[in-house]
């Protein structure tokens, strides 16, 4: 079959759906590829670098007359009516919110796969391009903040005196969110960042943050992964935790997006709270924007002189790279609807993630799809984690009392039994239990210190040295009596094998251990990220 | 001086190196002197002991001279025969054998001693009726956990029914061997006693055997501890009935050993020492086993190696599965190609990993890996957080979060690795089958983890092709 790649008619758009490396990857598929002139020149793309890795060059008709059509944005108007009957489209549709697009795919009998509605399980994860894009406007956010911040983002230490660092304060740990506060920490800021989700704390610190506590306001992933919109109560919690962490912020992020709809995070009082020289980037513009006075696409200043952005192709600023996540995206999604890399694509309904992001099929919408059950939404907890069933302290404590207890009379009892049994042998026994009891507690102090690396050559060599029962088996072998001898001798046999064998292997093995040379930060155990 | 005062006062300087030896052994630093120091203690032993027995010799001296040189160096050339092919993966089976050899032995001696003088006081026939019971013991047992580690026999635990009660049985008919025997003794009835006693030793034998193959494969650490333990024991109680004062701080201390490494080795896995040697582990029903299935996600080497080209810090958690796939050495290399990057890649190593204390040390250190990079598990899992990738290769219930998540899961409480912390998570398996405790592992339907199906050492190679 064929696939379609065409140019980007969105104006300013710099990306493309496959990249030369990701054309080679369809064609072993067994795809013939049709990339429209052009495509990727804005990514820096050659034709050349696409004829290269087999694709084909055509014109713009011919490309959204292909079997297959995989393009970045939906089409127009006049690439609609360019479609053919029975192709298939793959593209990021917004099906949420744009119904009117898939009655026209529908009736132009087209397969619209749409790549930004991929269920949020697991198996999915690869050709989620939400996901992928959102990390890489994360990144972008922190660039563009940067950009426009008048201070630097590490704090400085200069002989002109010193400089704190900047606080960035990022909404929403999401994928993005995420991405956002590991660039803003990597570039030396001090990041605060919130959730609605408690469990994400954890997350945010991982990356180098501090999360924010907000009472009262909590919120439960939803059965398909996505966040869930929030009630009033929380509402109010999270609004106050906002204005307090905005107007001691050099730079907030936003990135509460649910369903394609933005909430409003930072209201207008909020950002006049700020001060003069902030900035606000708002990752949510595409849904119109979290902050009031978000502009989708716009650069936005306050009357106080704050500085919010609202660019809705952050992704669209690096598009070599963007192109080849999203090119990948493409290429995992045809590679699950080729099961037989012949070239042949097959929309098998049955599973649940082309279900998903299956919008029309034979002239019929099938949007909304059933939903989805995340395997790993219920795992990763409610958001009061409910306590374990375990013991309580108080329990582990009194269970601790009563062993140690219980140790104590049967170490008693021991130590008596032995006692008697002492008292009741002749004198030189005695002092054989004295060195016995002397060398057990040796024993014990000296093997207690040995590291755990070295236990295996431990035992090699404690098993040679337990080989001195040979010095045993010696003596009895000059008894005059055949039978004795010969049991010694057998036994002196295995005994010696042990202690040859037993110091040999063990000083083959210490041996074996050598330091690392300590060259390089890198050599050293524990350097910091 | 008479030659007796002599050897007693090698025997205690011996001793005393003994101690240093084992105390060497503390750190890799002075292990070497640790061996050495053991080496010349036991080459003292043997001087003063053949010089002993050669005055005391009842039948002219050279023959017995002759017979011990017969014996050190058939010893000798078996041992070092045997540990010069033996590989660095074989180690536990290898010191299995040679706990069985000390049993064996402890038997032999026994019997002498009871041959060399049958009608001894009380407390001499205790010393000997015990020497026989511990070395049997020892002897069958270290030959069961010999061939269930070399995979000669099924490493499932062997579950006859009323296997306790068997085992009551044998301790309970050894406790009437041994009132038959002093009775029989005391009266002068050697015959008699000489009965008792070869009974009380196939009693053994059989307790040994039966009590080892009780025991799972995945319990084989604790066992092999158990057994190094027990063979100590067995020298010290020869040491009783002959008198030898070098035998018995010997094998106190040998046998102190093993029960501290069976502590260890219980405490990491979070079972009570009795509940191991009961036996049968993994034959619990496993509650957790069917329940939390989910949808695993697979990678391939190529990706892994993308995740690696990027990480800055990475940490291995190597298992038994590393060792049967013997996956040491392009573990090693691979490890030497990311810190030549700058990455810093360490090894998480938990105590129960392999079939014996400190196996995937010894294998990481045989396939060259600096042993500063290779921690335990208290001293790196406070670092998982900050980890971009973890590889757990061959390691299944040791990095398993149902352990301190699921209470009701067969391994709840034990301490584990914590490697879901990290952001990637990569697990080299051959299939989704479950581990030696037969629980399920959540880990691997988790959002963060990737599995890379195969023979690790195939897979780990790739990797390295792909770097």
């Amino acid at each position: 079959m064929l696939i379609g790649i065409p140019r980007e008619s969105r104006a300013g758009e710099r990306l493309v759906a496959a990249t030369p490396a990701t054309v080679r990857k369809l064609v072993a598929l067994g795809y013939d590829v049709v990339v429209e002139t052009g495509a990727g020149e804005r990514a820096s793309l050659p034709n050349k670098a696409y004829v290269e890795a087999g694709a084909r060059i055509g014109e713009r008709a011919d490309v959204w007359s292909c079997d297959v059509v995989t393009s970045v944005n939906a089409p127009t108007g006049a690439e609609l009516d360019l479609l053919s009957p029975g192709s298939t489209l793959v593209s990021q549709l917004a099906p949420a919110t744009r119904p009117e697009l898939m009655d026209a795919l529908a009736e132009r009998r087209v397969t619209a796969l749409a790549l930004d509605a991929v269920p949020r399980i697991s198996r999915a994860q690869a050709l989620d391009v939400l996901s992928a894009q959102s990390n890489v406007a994360g990144y972008r956010a922190v660039v563009e903040a940067a950009e426009e911040f008048g201070g630097m983002f590490t704090g400085q230490v200069t002989a002109a005196g010193t400089t704190p660092p900047a606080t960035v304060f990022v909404i929403g740990a999401g994928v993005a969110g995420l991405a956002a506060i590991g660039t803003a920490s990597s570039l030396g800021a001090k990041v605060r960042a919130f959730d609605v989700r408690p469990e994400v704390a954890e997350q945010i610190e991982s990356l180098g943050a501090t999360y924010v506590q907000a009472e009262g306001a909590s919120q439960e992933v939803s059965a398909d992964g996505y966040a869930r919109a929030l009630t009033d109560d929380q509402e109010a919690a999270t609004q106050r935790t906002y204005a307090v962490e905005s107007s001691g912020a050099d730079v907030v992020i936003t990135t509460a997006l649910v369903r394609g709809t933005a909430p409003t995070t930072i209201t207008a009082e909020m950002v006049a709270a700020m001060r003069p020289g902030s900035v606000i980037v708002d990752l949510a513009a595409t849904g119109g924007g979290n902050c009031e006075l978000t502009v989708p696409g716009e650069r936005v200043v306050s009357d106080n002189d704050v500085v919010v952005l609202g660019y809705t192709d952050l992704p669209g600023r690096m598009p070599q790279h963007t192109s080849q996540l999203l090119g990948t995206n493409v290429v995992n999604l045809l590679t699950l609807l080729t099961p037989a890399k012949d070239g042949n694509l097959t929309v098998d309904l049955e599973d649940v993630v082309v279900r998903g992001m299956t919008l029309t099929r034979d002239g019929e919408v099938l949007w909304p799809p059933p939903p989805v059950q995340v395997s790993a939404a219920p795992a990763a907890g409610p958001a009061p984690e409910p306590p374990l069933s375990g013991p309580t302290p108080a329990e582990q404590a009194a269970a601790h009392r009563s062993r140690s207890r219980r140790n104590g009379v049967l170490a008693a009892v021991a130590a008596v039994l032995a006692g008697l049994a002492v008292a009741a042998s002749p004198p030189d026994a005695v002092g054989h239990f004295t060195v016995f009891a002397l060398a057990v507690v040796v024993g014990f102090y000296v093997i207690s210190a040995v590291t755990h690396a070295l236990h295996t050559p431990l035992m090699a060599q404690t098993n040679a040295i337990s080989g001195i029962i040979l010095v045993g088996a010696l003596l009895q072998i000059g008894v005059d009596d055949w039978v004795v001898t010969t049991l010694a001798v057998a036994a002196a046999t295995v005994a010696s094998i042990n202690v040859f064998g037993g110091f040999l292997v063990a000083n083959r093995m210490i041996r074996m251990f050598r330091k690392g040379t300590p060259s390089g930060a890198a050599m050293t155990p524990g350097v910091a990220r | 001086m008479t030659v007796l005062s002599a050897v007693q006062a090698t025997y205690v300087i011996a001793g005393v190196l003994f101690i240093g030896s084992l105390a060497g052994l503390s750190r890799q630093e002075s292990a070497r002197r640790g061996n050495v120091l053991g080496i010349i203690g036991m080459t003292l032993a043997l001087v003063a002991t053949v010089a002993l027995a050669l005055v005391q010799s009842e039948r002219p001296w050279q023959v017995t001279a002759a017979l011990i040189l017969v014996v050190l160096v058939v010893g000798a050339t078996i041992g070092t025969w045997r540990v010069r092919r033996v590989e660095m993966t074989q180690m536990p089976e290898l010191i299995a054998l040679l706990h069985s050899f000390v049993g064996l032995a402890a038997v032999l001696v026994g019997f002498g001693s009871f041959l060399t003088e049958p009608d001894s006081d009380t407390v001499h026939l205790v010393e000997v009726f015990l020497g026989i019971l511990i070395g049997a013991v020892t002897f069958t047992g270290s030959i069961v956990a010999n061939l269930k580690l070399a995979a000669k026999m099924r490493s499932a635990p062997l579950n006859l029914p009323g296997r306790n009660a068997i085992n009551l049985g044998l301790v309970l008919a050894s406790a009437g061997l041994f009132a038959w025997f002093l009775t029989a003794s005391n009266a002068g009835a050697d015959g008699a006693a000489l009965v008792a006693l070869v009974l009380v030793a196939l009693v053994a034998l059989a307790l040994g055997w039966h009590l080892i193959a009780s025991i799972g494969g995945g319990d084989m650490p604790v066992v092999v501890s158990m057994l190094n333990s027990y063979s100590g024991w067995a020298a010290a109680s020869a040491g009783f009935m002959l008198g030898n004062d070098l035998l018995i701080i010997t094998g106190a201390l040998v046998g102190s050993s093993g029960a501290i490494l069976s502590y260890i080795m219980c405490r990491a896995m979070n079972r009570s020492f009795v509940s191991v040697i009961l036996g049968g582990f993994g034959t619990e029903p496993g509650t957790a086993a069917t329940g939390e299935a989910g949808e695993h996600r697979e990678t391939f080497a190529a990706d892994v190696a993308e995740q690696l080209k990027v990480a800055s810090s990475v940490i291995i958690v190597p298992g038994y599965g590393m060792a049967v796939a013997k996956a040491q050495y392009p573990v090693a290399d691979l490890t030497e190609k990311l810190r030549a990057r700058g990455v810093n890649v360490r090894f998480g190593v938990h105590p129960v990993a392999g079939r014996l204390p400190g196996h995937m040390n010894v294998l990481l250190a045989e396939a060259k890996v600096p042993y500063d990079v290779v921690l335990g598990m208290d001293e790196i899992n406070g670092d998982f957080g900050a980890t971009d990738v973890v590889l757990v290769i061959g390691a299944n219930d040791t990095v398993n979060p149902a352990a301190q998540e699921d209470p009701g899961s067969p391994i709840a409480g034990m301490p584990v690795l914590e490697v879901w912390q990290a952001r990637d998570v990569v697990v080299f398996k051959r299939s989704m089958a479950t581990g030696y405790a037969g629980v399920q592992n959540p880990l691997f339907f988790r959002e963060n983890t990737a599995m890379v199906f195969g023979d690790a050492k195939e897979q780990v190679e790739k990797i390295i092709q792909a770097l």
